[in-house]
């Protein structure tokens, strides 16, 4: 069923009873060509494009809860492809590019909004490291500007320049940048993969793989076992716990990372702004609440929350570019699951194991990934081979010394 | 969260900044003929339980000593916190 | 503007009459008012607008759960949006407005909205709002984003202080009422450290409320005695008007004191509020309990309220809606406001009970097995239309209705470290679940135990509970005697009768039609439901509205509400000002200041400072006449590199590193050989990650077999000492080694130039010999200065001049540098910044923060054979990986521009001479640049794929960000001597 204007109109007149579920609740079968472990943003997305983009079949996504409710459900929405490295700029970009279209592609409105996304610079040094970014960003085909501290102020004109400890000098700007409603994003993606056949099983936990002789064959889950001729795992946090299960350490932990939502009020902010001299970003949702984050807790945790030192030191930060916010008033926190991996960029892989393929490592920036993560997860699990702006989201980049590490922390997840 | 030094007492986590998993202590002999892929191991391979998890902390506003807490990663519930030294020394770490 | 529906009694203090505005309109109330209280007694029902339908609104509460009556208080920079008027303690002067309308509040252009509901149900957007693909960024979603939202802020600088704090204490009590106190007092008696807290401004809780006795006293009087019973202990701290905002890991709580917030303007030098951490050894949450409503066809007007708020208005703020009242419920609580009503004068038209058997009443009539099945009055209530037992209706005419669909213990504490809520079915709600973590105790209405009498029993028995697990005396105390009466509750969540709207979600406009939908459309777990139709997600949290939701959908489902499920609570309890979280840390004390010890002397030269981390460095030292700053920086580095110049680089990390086996614990951290660095020596040090990537550098000296100084960058002192403790303590436990950091203990400057060694030789002593061979290139050692201080001396150079660098006990650091001026004079010293700084060390290819950047390693630093393969030391091994040792690997080189005009900027990325300007072609990029006043042009260090063998190419630079392309030459980076001969003189 397509949704639109006119579709609204034609149900409201006939008291709304046309609407089906928007996806179907199926009973799991014994087999499937394509098995993807987690119902969020990218197991979704993967099935989506497994079936839509290559034609795929059998298709199955198993999620232990109900769909959506990870981290694609509890970030900060922000997309954008402001990165520097040659590993990582074209992915982001190519996922900007699916975000661009994406509303009109899965009929379902996600609440798109590229009003730009600023980091903000306080030092020379930062300005030399911005603009090898930026550079970065215009040699791969992506947008960014430079702006001067009036031009950010007429903007902004509540920013705090006058009494800054770390006086604002610039910014580097992605006008492309913006903000998008997470949930849709499940829910669209689950919709159209759906409608294209692939079979959603909710209140499924896998427990276990099935592996003969270095071949994955299937999984054994909460509602049975079920065969798979290849199994992808997309669990974000979870993947350790998960991969354990077919005997896999892997290069990452989990940690919590909190984020926060202020009382909706009418508009204020109209981008994404990002304090370069504290851990704070901050970005206005729709419904006219406040949505801002910073650092990690800094210790792993599957508790899906954090301690107050990090609330303090988010409204620290936020006061000190914001001074006006001290009246707008915290209205909830909350935490997800960060897969930080010990470079701070994705894998997106084959595993040792035949049949099993592996995707996590987001950190804390899966969700502007998600259409290029399910779209080159599905590439690889349909060709095996990798898609072409992913081919360094490998496992073994570690051991040969090829990480992807854009802040330069090093092997130590909690930096990145 | 409150850490309990085994010399100073409880004390609040934001005094401490966090390493990671404890196996750090356990480094490889460079001399090892898979000297190769045991520091690529203990570099970047990690158990990250959903459970107990034993973990180093250090005391950079205190004493500045290395602690070894064993802390539930799904309560945060800390068990156990003991010098780094301690239970390097009891790993057979020297010079 | 005489108050018409103020009723006798109370706790208000009619001797102070308060002025205050609403919507521009001046009413009048008394001390002890909440502004919601003040309202009702003026007439005034409508008090705000809906979120989505912008339908009319009034209070539903007498609490901070309410979701309706949201104000704008004060004005200008003390604007607070969505303050809820329940709460807003009256003052003199207080100012508020409503929130959320075009046009006045009466007439809400906006309230259109509610004409095209049918169009507007819970996840319409989702469906629609795609096509134009344009027009959602221009058109539709500004409009929206306009609409949505309630209150505004001011957009000017907060003008109010905050403060933070610490309190320890072994129980902490949340909540005063029954319970609380009653926890509190056994608690207390047994000598024991007390925090009681309530986020109201008389403690007493429910017992404010009510009419019942307590021993013989009224309930409020009896809390009043055990208040001050308390506050005269002294190891009790009484907190009133203080919210527990959140309970964190192992007994450590948020609170949230407002001390301001409830006068005209703060007392001089008082905050407005307080963030206290409260760590506590055990907990006792006595958060009392919340009522909840039953939705029917247009439940929503203003003056329909929860029948308990109605009781506390009448009883508390002698206050009713309207003199003439219909009372809704489904269980005996609905009869007590009846009753304490009827006894205050106001006119109880009927009460209508759902359950079959109810209470009779000789006072006012009930209607039993009756439900109300919509109402009139659009801008307020003015009709209840019922539904009697034979299925008649009649219409009752009243102003206001109090609605009761039992209560919800308060659980939201206790679900902050993910405790789960289980089902108590003779209440029909969720209590706490029965264990939780860190030492957390539930008692009273907050665990299920409704009656006065047993909330008593339950305070006193948590708290000997508490007390047991603190090793302290438990302690036998007498309850008081009051009622207990048994909950008598038949569930009954909504009135199914009518086509219309009931409303469970108010502030957001949810109804039951909506969670209808949401289960049609495949939303039913509770997560999806709340997501997909925004229940519970205003800025009440659903305080009033998740259970009614939940109960829907239980019903949709087939499911009991248990196994339906139960949403998790998060912090903050109640809203919380961004402000109070912040505290003190804004504006400059964002973070600490750190000054280096020429600093006060630097600014009488008038230098212009910059922030280094924490740190203000000076950055040049404008002459008279000067108005640009590359005429400064040129003049220090020329100056410099002609006689002398003299730089603080106090904020460069020292470590100092002693014992039998320093040398050898440094041979392990450097990835360059120290053991056998000879004392008086100094020697360049890289040190590496485990991983084989550059971490920093700097030097170490001898200054005995035992003793050495290593020096950091300024940006990594902190890091490279934790490292080297992690080292020490967890590697090589068994090394004689001690490490201190001296950064801050010694002041340490650099003095450079071919003067140097001739200024120096005017500040050492006479046993002092400075002379080349006395004291060559990189020789350290102890000397005394100026006649006995004592002060350290390093022969090392950054600018690649005859340099020094000497060191002296931070507290003679002024001294020091003035006299280094002084006998300096007469070889013209200047002083040099850190931009003059920076132009050396680049003009001699020396890396810095900007070449280790967290990526590089010693290949690409040009340091590869640095990296001794004889030893162990940290990152040899890594730095072996194939991937950091490819043959098209970056190493640093020097960038010239062709043209000596042109500028070769940091950032830019080099491409080659021809072809495309692309991502692909990328073959490096310039890390550091600088004018260099020795060669007349601008130079850059970067980083060249096979620079090494790259030498002379010609390339382009290109920065399309900032519009330049550059045609450059590869050069060595070292630009300036590059033999170093004047390091040697």
């Amino acid at each position: 069923m397509r949704y639109s204007g006119l579709r609204i109109l034609k149900e409201a007149l006939t008291g709304h009873k046309g609407w089906k579920p928007a996806w179907r609740d199926p009973e799991p079968q014994a087999a499937y060509d394509y098995i993807i472990i987690g119902g969020g943003g990218h197991g979704l997305a993967t099935a989506y494009y497994l079936a839509k983009e290559f034609k795929q079949k059998k298709i199955a996504v198993l999620e232990k809860g109900w769909i959506g409710g990870g981290n694609v459900g509890r970030n900060t929405t922000i997309i954008r492809s402001n990165y520097l490295l040659d590993g990582n700029e074209p992915f982001y970009e190519f996922s900007l590019k699916l975000w661009e279209n994406l509303e009109q592609d899965f009929n379902f409105n996600a609440m798109i909004s590229q009003r730009g996304i600023l980091n903000l610079l306080h030092s020379d040094a930062q300005r030399d490291a911005f603009i090898r970014r930026g550079n970065a960003m215009l040699l791969n085909g992506a947008d960014a500007e430079m702006l001067s501290t009036a031009q950010i102020k007429k903007r902004y004109p509540f920013l705090n320049t006058e009494d800054a400890r770390f006086p604002i000098k610039g910014g580097l700007a992605q006008h492309r940048g913006g903000t998008v409603r997470h949930d849709a994003v499940a829910w669209g993606y689950a919709r159209g993969a759906d409608s294209r056949g692939v079979d959603i099983i909710q209140n499924c936990e896998v427990t276990g793989f099935k592996i003969e002789n270095g071949t994955c064959t299937g999984v054994e889950t909460t509602r049975g076992d079920i065969l798979g001729k290849k199994v992808a795992s997309a669990v974000a946090g979870s993947s350790s716990r998960v991969m354990a299960k077919a005997g896999m350490r892997l290069p990452m932990e989990s940690h919590v990372l909190q984020a926060f939502v202020s009382e909706g009020l009418k508009p204020v902010l109209p981008g994404v702004v990002t304090f370069g001299a504290g851990h704070f970003y901050c970005s206005q949702s729709d419904k006219g609440g406040l949505v801002f984050g910073g650092d990690l807790d800094g210790y792993n945790s599957y508790a899906q929350r954090g301690n107050l030192p990090v609330v303090e030191d988010v409204c620290e930060g936020g006061m000190a570019i914001f001074p006006m916010l001290g009246r707008a008033r915290l209205l909830r926190m909350w935490g997800g699951i960060m897969d930080m991996s010990m470079d701070g960029s994705p894998i997106i892989d084959r595993t040792h194991i035949d049949g099993l393929y592996f995707n996590g490592g987001w950190c804390y920036g899966g969700f502007k990934a998600t259409p290029a993560s399910g779209f080159a997860f599905a590439h690889l699990l349909a060709t095996d081979t990798p898609h072409s702006t992913a081919t360094a989201y490998r496992f073994d980049r570690f051991e040969k010394g090829m990480m992807i590490d854009e802040k330069g922390m090093g092997a130590q997840p909690n930096l990145h | 969260m409150i850490i309990n030094h085994p010399l100073l007492g409880p004390r609040d986590a934001a005094e401490f900044t966090y390493l990671g998993d404890a196996k750090l202590i356990e480094r490889p002999d460079w001399t090892s003929k898979t000297a190769a892929s045991e520091f690529y191991e203990y570099q970047y391979l990690r158990d990250n339980p959903a459970g107990l998890h034993r973990e180093l902390w250090f005391h950079e506003a205190g004493d500045r000593s290395w602690l070894v807490v064993t802390r539930d990663t799904t309560t945060h519930e800390i068990t156990s916190v003991e010098l780094a030294r301690d239970v390097a020394r009891s790993k057979g770490r020297s010079k | 503007m005489t108050q018409v529906n103020r009723l006798s009694g109370g706790q208000i203090d009619r001797e102070k009459t308060l002025n205050f505005t609403f919507d521009g309109q001046t009413y009048l109330g008394h001390d002890g008012d909440t502004l919601a209280s003040a309202l009702l007694a003026n007439g005034v029902r409508l008090m705000g607008r809906s979120f989505k339908y912008h339908r009319p609104r009034g209070v539903l509460t007498a609490g901070s759960e309410e979701p309706n009556a949201l104000v704008e208080l004060r004005s200008g920079a003390y604007q607070e949006p969505n303050t809820r008027a329940t709460v807003a303690e009256l003052f003199d002067g207080l100012e508020a407005k409503s929130q959320n309308h075009l046009g006045s509040l009466k007439y809400d252009l906006l309230a259109i909205n509610d004409r095209f509901s049918n169009f507007l149900t819970a996840g319409f957007y989702y469906k629609t709002f795609m096509w134009p693909k344009a027009f959602w960024e221009k058109i539709y979603e500004p409009i929206i984003r306009r609409a949505a939202g309630l209150g505004s802020l001011s957009l000017l600088d907060d003008p109010d202080v905050y403060d933070k704090g610490f309190l320890h204490c072994d129980l902490l009590v949340v909540g005063s009422g029954p319970s609380g106190l009653m926890a509190a007092l056994t608690a207390a008696r047994s000598g024991g450290d007390v925090i009681i807290a309530d986020e109201d401004f008389v403690l007493g809780g429910r017992l404010n409320s009510e009419t019942f006795e307590v021993a013989t006293q009224s309930g409020s009087d009896w809390a009043t005695h055990a208040v001050a019973e308390l506050a005269s202990m002294p190891n009790v701290r009484v907190m009133a008007r203080t919210t527990i905002i959140g309970a964190f890991d192992h007994g450590i709580f948020g609170a949230v004191e407002r001390i301001s917030d409830h006068q005209a303007t703060p007392l001089d030098g008082k905050p407005r509020q307080i963030l206290w951490r409260i760590y506590s050894k055990q907990s006792i949450v006595a958060a009392g309990a919340h009522e909840r409503p039953i939705a029917f066809e247009n439940n929503d007007r203003p003056g329909i309220m929860l029948a308990s708020a109605m009781r506390s208005y009448a009883n508390r703020w002698a206050v009713t809606a309207d003199q003439t009242v219909v009372i809704f419920t489904n269980n005996t609580d609905g009869h007590r406001t009846a009753n304490d009503l009827t006894a205050k004068g106001v006119s109880i038209a009927a009460v209508v009970d759902t359950r079959a058997t109810a209470p009779t009443s000789d006072a006012f009539e009930v209607l039993a097995g009756a439900q109300i099945v919509d109402s009139k009055g659009r801008l307020g209530v003015t009709q209840a239309i019922v539904e009697l037992a034979d299925g008649s209706r009649r219409a009752i005419d009243c102003g206001a209705i109090g609605v009761s669909g039992g209560w919800n213990p308060n659980v939201h504490l206790t679900c902050h470290q993910r405790g789960r809520p289980t089902w108590r079915e003779n209440i029909a709600a969720f209590v706490p679940a029965s264990s939780l973590q860190n030492g957390m105790l539930v008692a009273g209405a907050a665990v299920g135990e409704f009656s006065t009498a047993s909330a008593f029993r339950s305070g006193a028995d948590q708290a000997n509970v508490a007390l047991q697990a603190l090793g302290l005396k438990p302690q036998s105390v007498e309850l008081p005697q009051t009622e207990d009466a048994p909950v008598s509750i038949t569930p009954f969540w909504y009135v199914k009768s009518g086509t219309g709207r009931a409303w469970i979600d108010q502030q957001n406009d949810v109804t039951v039609k909506d969670i209808k939908l949401s289960h049609q459309e495949g939303f039913i777990s509770v997560e999806h439901l709340k997501r997909y139709t925004t229940l519970g997600m205003a800025t009440d949290q659903g305080k009033t509205s998740n259970m009614g939701g939940l109960a829907v959908m239980a019903e949709m489902t087939g499911k009991t509400i248990p196994e339906t499920g139960t949403t998790i609570y998060r912090p903050p309890y109640t809203p919380t000002a961004i402000g109070v979280l912040a505290g003190r840390a804004r504006g400059m004390d964002f973070h600490p200041t750190r000054l280096t010890p020429s600093h006060k002397w630097a600014n009488e030269q008038g230098a212009v400072f910059v922030e280094v981390g924490n740190w203000m460095r000076a950055q040049w030292f404008p002459k008279a006449g000067e108005t640009h700053w590359r005429e400064s920086v040129d003049r220090e580095v020329l100056a410099t590199r002609s006689s002398v110049g003299v730089c603080d680089v106090t904020t460069l990390g020292k470590i100092d590193v002693q014992g039998a086996d320093a040398a050898d614990f440094l041979n392990k951290v450097y990835c360059n050989g120290f053991a056998k660095l000879a004392v008086g020596k100094t020697r360049y040090g890289l040190m590496l990650r485990e991983d084989g990537i550059a971490m920093d550098d700097g030097t170490a000296g001898r200054l005995a077999e035992d003793h050495f100084v290593v020096t950091t960058t300024t940006a990594n002192a902190l890091g490279v000492y934790r490292h080297m403790e992690f080292a020490h303590q967890c590697l090589f436990p068994d090394m004689d080694v001690q490490l201190i950091s001296t950064t801050e203990a010694w002041a340490q400057y650099a003095i450079a130039g071919p003067n140097s060694r001739n200024l120096l030789q005017k500040l050492v002593d006479d046993d002092v010999d400075i002379s080349n061979d006395a004291f060559p290139f990189m020789a350290c050692g102890k000397i005394t200065v100026c006649g006995g201080l004592r002060a350290r001396l390093f022969r090392i150079s950054f600018s690649g001049e005859l340099a020094y660098e000497i060191a002296v006990p931070a507290h003679y650091g002024d001294a020091m540098m003035r006299k280094i001026i002084e006998v300096g004079a007469e070889f013209d010293v200047v002083p040099y910044g850190t931009e003059a700084l920076g132009v050396m060390r680049i003009e001699k290819g020396h890396a810095a923060g900007n070449e280790l950047n967290g990526t590089t390693t010693a290949v690409n630093l040009g340091m590869g054979r640095m990296v001794s393969k004889k030893k162990d030391s940290i990152g040899s091994t890594l730095s072996e990986r194939p991937g950091l040792n490819t043959a098209d690997a970056l190493v640093q080189v020097g960038i010239k521009p062709v043209d000596p005009k042109d500028p070769v900027p940091a950032g830019a990325h080099l491409m080659n001479a021809d072809g495309p300007v692309d991502a692909a072609n990328d073959q490096g990029y310039a890390t550091s640049a600088c004018y260099s006043p020795n060669l007349g042009h601008h130079i850059a260090l970067g980083f060249l794929k096979d620079g090494a063998n790259r030498k002379g190419e010609r390339m382009r630079l290109v920065s399309p960000l900032t519009g330049i392309e550059t045609n450059v030459e590869i050069v060595s980076a070292h630009f300036v001597d590059p033999e170093g001969d004047r390091l040697r003189a």
